[in-house]
C-alpha cells in the first residue's frame, strides 16, 4: 500500500455545455513531486480548482481525500488551513505593496492593536530567505522582476504552513535560468518532506523535476508514467498528451540567409521611459533579409522586448536614437501608426494585457489594427465584410470557435494567440516582430503557430522571433541574435547555433568583454 | 406516476434556457413595459393620455441628447463628465443674453451658443486627452467653473426669452394646413405609418442582401418579431401624437442627434475606437490607435451636446438662471448605466441608452402624475439606478464575463 497523501476518485466537473473532467482518477504520494500534463483545455487547471476549493464541493462529483479524510472544501481558506495552496499562473500580489504585507495578505499577523509589523516582516524575512530572496520585505512588489514575484508566492505558501504546494504553469514567465532555480528549490522543498503537485506545458521541466507524471487529455486522465530516474522519453509524454504521434516538433522548411535586407537597424540606443538615464537597449545594429525567421535570444530584461517596442513607432522608451531602414529607406516612426502604415507589425508577448481587448468579439479585434481595410471612405465600417474577414482568418489559421462572435476572452491561450496573429497578418505587414509568440500556449497550438510562420515567410514577409526557449529558436530561425543587457552579444547562423553557444555568449559578455571579440568568437 | 406528467428534462431544461436568454438579452426593455404598464394602472390610465405621451419625450429631450455623449465618455472606461449641467446652463445664459439684446437673429446666436460649446470641448477635451488629467476631477472643476461662468453672464438674474423664430426652432410643432385640424394631426400619424413601412421594408432588403451574399443572418421568427414590435410601437406613439398638436420640432432634432451616434458607434470605425479604448487602452495604442484623440473627441463631443441641450432646455423653458441645469449630468449618466452601459467601459449602445432614459422618464412622470412626494421620487430613481447596475453586474458574473 503506497503512502498517499492525495486520491481524488473519480472527479466530474461540468460547465454549461461541457464536461471540463471526466471521471478523473488521481493519487500523489507524500513526498514526491507530481506533474500534471495535458494540452490547453484538458483540465488541468480544473483539475486543481477542484482540489483547492475554488470550485466548491457540490459543484463537482467524486471524492477528495486528503492524509485518509475526506474533504469537502467549500471555499479556498478551507483547503489552506489543511495545508494545500495553490499558486496561479497569473500571480495574485499587489503592485504597490511591499513584500511583506503580500506574503500575509489575508492572514495578517495580528498584534493587540491591529498589525504587528515588526513581527510581519521579521517573520516574511525568514519565509522570503527560505526561497533565496536577498531583497529587503518592505521592498514593493512592483519592484522586483517576474521572477522574484514567482518567488514571492512561494514564500506565501511557506507562511501558510504548506503540506501540498501546486503550482500553475510556475515557470511561463520565466527565463531558463530562472525556471531552473525555481525547479531546483521545488527538489530542495522534497528532500524537506514537501509535496508539490506541478503543472507545466515544458515537457523538458517536467522530465528534470517530476517523479511521477499524469497525462491529462479532454478532462480524462490518460495514464500516469514513473519518472523517478527523470529519464522518461519526452516523445512518449507528448503522445500521451496529443494522442499522436508528433514526430517532428519544428515544421520542415529550407533554411536561408541569403536575401534583400528589409529591415536595417542601425546604433539603436533606447532609455528607460521614467528613469531617462538608464540606457535600456545601447548601440544595436541588425539586419532582417526576406524571407527569413530572425531569432532573439536571451534572459528576461535584456531588453529584447524593448528594442522590438521602440522599433515599433517608439512604443516605449524615451531618447531613442538610431536609424531605421525598411525595404533599404530610411525611415522615421514617430508612433504605432506610422509603423504599421511603413510595414511593421509588433505581435506582444502579453496578449491579454497589450494585444487583444477581451470583451470583444474575435471579428472585431480580427481588424482593430488595420480598420480602414473594412471602411468605406468616409470610415463607415462595412460589417459583414469585417466579419467575412474573420471568417476567412478563422479558416486560416484553423482557430477553433463555434463563431467569430465570440468574445476572445472565452478562447483557450493558444485560440486567443492564433486570434492576435489573424489581427496582424491582416495589418499586411513585411516583418512581423513576434514576442514571445508561443508562451503558455500547448504542443499542438505551437506546432501549428510553427506553421503560420512559415507561411508567412513563404508568402515573402519576414519574421522577428523573440524566445526564451532556446529549442524553438534553433528550431525554427535562420539566423539568431543573442542579447544581453541592451547589447547585442553574439550572432549565429542556424548551422553553426546551439544551446551551449548561446549561453556562452550571454555569460561571456557579462564578464565585462570586448563585444567584438565574442561577435568573432 | 409524478415522473410521467412531467415535460421530458432535457426539453424543459433547454425552453428554460432560451427563455432566460431571452430575459438577460431584452432585460431593460422588458422593465420599461413593466414599468409603464405599472404606471398606467398607478395613474388610472392618465399616463396613456396623448398630451403625456408627447411631453414624455420632450421632458426628457435633454437626458436624451447628454446620454448619448455621456455613452462616449462612460465606453472610454467608465470615466464620465460632470460639467454637463454646468455647461448646458452657460451656454444657455449666452443665448438668453444675447437674444434679450435683440441686435443678433436667432439663426446667429445659435451658432455662436455652439461654437461657445466647441471651445468648452476643446478645453476638457485639451486637459483629459492631452494632459491625462483624470476626466473626474477636471469635469469635477468643469463644473464649478461652467456654472459660475454662467451666473455671470446672466448677472445672477432670471432671464426669459422671447425671440420668436428661437423658441420657433425648438418647440413648435409641424402643422400641414389642409392634412391636419385642431383635433387631429393626422400628419404625425402618416408621417408615423410611413417610417414604419420604411423600416419593414429596409429589414427585408438588408436581409436578403445578407442573404444574397451568404453572410450570417439572424432566425427569421425574433428579426422580423423585434422589427414588428419597434413600428407597433412607432405607429402608437404616431397616433398619440397625431391627438396631440401633432409631430413637436424637438423630437426631430433628438431623433436627429440619436440616429446620428447610433450610427457613429455601431457603424464607423470612430465609434469603434471609443469601445476599444474602454475595453483595452494598451492594446488599442499598439493597434496604432491614437487614444489621446480618442479621449479628446468623447469629451469635446460630450460638451457640443450639452451646449446643444442647452439650446434645447432653454427654448423649452422660455427662460434661463443660475440653477438651470442643476444635476442634469446625473440624469444623463443614470440613463445610461440603467440602459447597459458597463460601468468599467467598453461596453453599451445608443438604443440601450435610449430605452434607459426613457424607462427613468416613465417613472418621473409616472410619479409625478400620481402626485408621489417629491423627497420620495429620489428615493425611487436611485433605488432604480442600483437595481439596474446590480443585476447587470451580477447577469455578467453568471455567463462569466468579468468587468
Amino acid at each position: 500500500m503506497e503512502d498517499n497523501i492525495l486520491v481524488m476518485k473519480d472527479i466530474t466537473k461540468e460547465f454549461p455545455g461541457v464536461k471540463a473532467l471526466n471521471d478523473v482518477n488521481l493519487e500523489v504520494r507524500r513526498g514526491e513531486i507530481h506533474a500534471l500534463v495535458g494540452e490547453n483545455g484538458a483540465g488541468k487547471s480544473t483539475l486543481m480548482n477542484v482540489l483547492s476549493g475554488t470550485f466548491p464541493h457540490g459543484s463537482y462529483t467524486g471524492e477528495i481525500i486528503y492524509n485518509g479524510e475526506e474533504c469537502n472544501f467549500k471555499t479556498v481558506r478551507d483547503s489552506e488551513k489543511i495545508g494545500i495552496v495553490i499558486i496561479h499562473q497569473e500571480l495574485a500580489l499587489i503592485p504597490e505593496l511591499s513584500i511583506g504585507e503580500n506574503i500575509f495578505l489575508g492572514n495578517e499577523r495580528r498584534g493587540r492593536f491591529g498589525i504587528n509589523w515588526d513581527e510581519t516582516f521579521a517573520q516574511a524575512q525568514k519565509h522570503m530567505s527560505q526561497v533565496g530572496l536577498k531583497d529587503k520585505a518592505t521592498t514593493l512588489i512592483k519592484d522586483i522582476g517576474t521572477g522574484k514575484q514567482q518567488l514571492v508566492e512561494i514564500a506565501k505558501a511557506l507562511s501558510k504552513n504548506v503540506k501540498l504546494l501546486i503550482l500553475d504553469e510556475p515557470t511561463s514567465s520565466l527565463n531558463e535560468e530562472e525556471a531552473r532555480m525555481l525547479l531546483d528549490m521545488l527538489i530542495g522543498f522534497k528532500k524537506e518532506g514537501m509535496t508539490s503537485i506541478i503543472i507545466s506545458h515544458k515537457i523538458s521541466e517536467i522530465a528534470y523535476v517530476a517523479d511521477r507524471i499524469t497525462v491529462l487529455r479532454d478532462g480524462a486522465a490518460i495514464e500516469t508514467l514513473d519518472n523517478s530516474a527523470h529519464d522518461v522519453d519526452e516523445g512518449r509524454i507528448i503522445r500521451g498528451m496529443v494522442g499522436r504521434e508528433l514526430t517532428d516538433r519544428f515544421p520542415a522548411r529550407e533554411r536561408k540567409t541569403e536575401g534583400d535586407a528589409v529591415l536595417e537597424v542601425e546604433d539603436w540606443c533606447v532609455h528607460h521611459p521614467v528613469y531617462t538615464e538608464k540606457e535600456v537597449v545601447s548601440h544595436v545594429s541588425f539586419h532582417v533579409n526576406r524571407g527569413e525567421i530572425v531569432g532573439f535570444s536571451g534572459l528576461q530584461g535584456a531588453g529584447r522586448t524593448e528594442l522590438a517596442r521602440s522599433l515599433f513607432g517608439h512604443s516605449y522608451g524615451a531618447e531613442v536614437t538610431g536609424t531605421l531602414k525598411l525595404n533599404g529607406g530610411e525611415v522615421n516612426l514617430k508612433n504605432e501608426r506610422a509603423a504599421i502604415e511603413a510595414g511593421l507589425a509588433y505581435v506582444t508577448e502579453d496578449r491579454k494585457d497589450n494585444g487583444l481587448v477581451l470583451m470583444d468579439t474575435i471579428a472585431v479585434n480580427n481588424t482593430m489594427a488595420r480598420l480602414e481595410k473594412v471602411c468605406s471612405r468616409g470610415g463607415v465600417i462595412d460589417i459583414n465584410r469585417e466579419n467575412a474577414v474573420a471568417e476567412e482568418y478563422r479558416k486560416l489559421l484553423d482557430t477553433r470557435t463555434p463563431t467569430v462572435q465570440q468574445s476572445v476572452g472565452n478562447l483557450s491561450g493558444g485560440n486567443q494567440q492564433k486570434v492576435l496573429l489573424s489581427k496582424w497578418m491582416f495589418a499586411d505587414p513585411d516583418v512581423l516582430i513576434l514576442d514571445e509568440p508561443t508562451r503558455g500556449i500547448d504542443v499542438g497550438a505551437k506546432y501549428e503557430i510553427y506553421c503560420i510562420m512559415n507561411d508567412l515567410i513563404s508568402q515573402g514577409r519576414s519574421v522577428v522571433m523573440i524566445s526564451s526557449e532556446m529549442p524553438e529558436l534553433l528550431g525554427m530561425c535562420d539566423r539568431i541574435y543573442v542579447m544581453n543587457e541592451g547589447r547585442i552579444v553574439g550572432e549565429f547562423t542556424a548551422a553553426e547555433a546551439t544551446q551551449e553557444k548561446i549561453m556562452e555568449a550571454i555569460l561571456c559578455s557579462d564578464k565585462k568583454e570586448e563585444i567584438k571579440e565574442v561577435k568573432t568568437a | 406516476m409524478t415522473e410521467k406528467l412531467k415535460t421530458p428534462p432535457a426539453a424543459a431544461a433547454g425552453a428554460k434556457h432560451s427563455v432566460s436568454n431571452l430575459l438577460k438579452k431584452y432585460t431593460m426593455p422588458i422593465a420599461l413595459v413593466v414599468v409603464f404598464v405599472f404606471f398606467s394602472f398607478l395613474t388610472k390610465g392618465k399616463l396613456l393620455y396623448a398630451q403625456n405621451i408627447s411631453n414624455l419625450f420632450l421632458q426628457n429631450a435633454y437626458v436624451l441628447v447628454m446620454a448619448a455623449g455621456m455613452l462616449l465618455c462612460i465606453l472610454t472606461g467608465g470615466n464620465v463628465d460632470l460639467s454637463v449641467g454646468s455647461t448646458l446652463c452657460l451656454v444657455g445664459a449666452i443665448a438668453a443674453q444675447l437674444l434679450s439684446r435683440g441686435n443678433l437673429g436667432a439663426v446667429t446666436v445659435i451658432l455662436i451658443c455652439l461654437a461657445v460649446a466647441c471651445v468648452i470641448g476643446m478645453w476638457q477635451g485639451f486637459w483629459i486627452g492631452n494632459m491625462h488629467i483624470p476626466p473626474f476631477i477636471c469635469t469635477l472643476a468643469g463644473m464649478f467653473l461652467f456654472r459660475g461662468l454662467g451666473r455671470v453672464v446672466l448677472a445672477s438674474k432670471t432671464v426669459s426669452i422671447s425671440n420668436q423664430t428661437f423658441l420657433n426652432i425648438f418647440t413648435s410643432y409641424i402643422t400641414i394646413p389642409g392634412v391636419d385640424s385642431e383635433a387631429l394631426h393626422l400628419s404625425a400619424f402618416i408621417v408615423g405609418c410611413l417610417v414604419a413601412v420604411g423600416i419593414l421594408v429596409n429589414a427585408v432588403l438588408s436581409r436578403g442582401k445578407k442573404l444574397k451574399k451568404g453572410y450570417a443572418v439572424a432566425a427569421p421568427a425574433g428579426y422580423y418579431a423585434k422589427i414588428i414590435i419597434i413600428d407597433l410601437l412607432i405607429v402608437a406613439y404616431s397616433w398619440k401624437l397625431s391627438n396631440y398638436k401633432g409631430i413637436p420640432v424637438m423630437i426631430l432634432w433628438v431623433l436627429g442627434v440619436l440616429a446620428l451616434f447610433t450610427f457613429i458607434t455601431s457603424k464607423t470605425a470612430f465609434g469603434r475606437y471609443f469601445y476599444a479604448v474602454g475595453g483595452n487602452e494598451k492594446a488599442t495604442k499598439l493597434s496604432g490607435i491614437d487614444t489621446r484623440k480618442v479621449y479628446f473627441a468623447a469629451y469635446f463631443i460630450m460638451s457640443v451636446l450639452a451646449g446643444f441641450s442647452g439650446l434645447l432646455v432653454s427654448a423649452r423653458l422660455g427662460a434661463v438662471n443660475g440653477d438651470t441645469g442643476m444635476s442634469y449630468e446625473m440624469d444623463a449618466i443614470g440613463a445610461c448605466f440603467i440602459g447597459g452601459a458597463s460601468a468599467y467601459g467598453g461596453s453599451g449602445t445608443v438604443p440601450g441608452i435610449v430605452v434607459g432614459a426613457i424607462l427613468l422618464g416613465v417613472i418621473n412622470q409616472g410619479m409625478s402624475i400620481y402626485g408621489l412626494d417629491n423627497n420620495w421620487q429620489y428615493v425611487v430613481k436611485g433605488a432604480v439606478l442600483l437595481t439596474a447596475v446590480i443585476f447587470d453586474v451580477v447577469s455578467n458574473h453568471k455567463t462569466g464575463k468579468s468587468g
